[in-house]
């Protein structure tokens, strides 16, 4: 089964240019280590050593950001568009600081 | 550098004294590779924090993909803090992840005064950039206007700011 990948500008270094790539999975964590296989490195890239959905990245399935789907346990459906986007934060604080008190 | 039309950049430094004390966060898109900051985006602070911003990421995907469907890119990213100076912080620099963005400061910290700078920053390097201003102020216009004085409503500080001690600079 067939699902509709997009990829960011900042790691299209990894997919040759592809903005969107084809993959597949029955869940997002099959879905990453399918997409790793074909591209290495990309899931390194959103995924944390401990094994946690990075905080640098967005990924949504259709219109619904996983982390509200279960995140790697998120379902995905044949015909399912996954889009990645980098996470846009930052500010005055400290990042350590910051992680500390929003407890991330 | 980056070339700006001054009334986006009224436009930002307005939201920013709107979203004061919180930081306030956005987006200015432009036509794909025409490195051309065109059309302002405010983006809700989901954080409402006086020092740390995250665009909503339900939101985000909705401005991204509208803009991916225009062929517009985010041209500018921008940022305020309300209490420091315009310089990205180690935060601004981990998350900085669209390679193509000017990453603009504003900082709030003196209520006439907005101060004003830009960076590009690439894995994980910070380069500041000229701004250079385009366009007529409808503002300016206005206040002149009414008073005869351009800068009344507001002043703009660019670059760095003269009284910040640059503790890099060799004899």
């Amino acid at each position: 089964m067939a699902i509709d990948v997009r990829i960011p500008t900042i790691l299209r270094s990894y997919t040759g240019g592809a903005k969107a790539v084809s993959s597949a999975g029955d869940n997002l964590a099959e879905l990453l280590t399918n997409l790793d296989g074909t591209y290495p490195g990309l899931r390194g890239r959103l995924i944390t050593p401990e094994g946690g959905l990075h905080r640098f990245v967005n990924i949504y399935v259709n219109d619904e950001d996983v982390r509200f789907l279960g995140s790697l346990d998120a379902k995905i459906s044949d015909g399912d568009t996954v889009t990645i986007l980098p996470a846009v934060a930052g500010g005055a604080f400290g990042l350590a600081a910051a992680a500390a008190v929003l407890g991330r | 550098m980056l070339t700006i039309h001054r009334e986006i950049i009224e436009a930002i430094v307005a939201h920013a004294r709107r979203d004061h004390p919180d930081e306030a966060c956005g987006v200015v898109a432009g036509p794909v590779g025409s490195d051309t900051p065109a059309r302002h985006i405010p983006m809700e602070n989901a954080e409402r924090s006086t020092t740390f911003y995250r665009f909503d990421s339900t939101e985000q995907l909705r401005v991204w993909r509208e803009m991916d469907d225009r062929d517009e890119e985010p041209v500018v990213i921008y940022h305020s803090h309300t209490a420091t100076e315009p310089y990205p912080s180690r935060t601004d620099i981990s998350y900085a992840g669209e390679p193509n963005a000017h990453y603009l400061l504003v900082s709030t910290r003196d209520p006439q005064t907005a101060e004003i700078r830009s960076f590009r920053i690439l894995d994980g390097q910070v380069s500041e950039e000229p701004v250079q201003l385009v366009g007529e102020s409808m503002e300016a216009m206005r206040s002149y206007e009414e008073n005869g004085d351009p800068h009344a409503v507001q002043s703009f500080m660019f670059g760095q700011s003269p009284a910040a001690v640059d503790y890099e600079c060799q004899p």
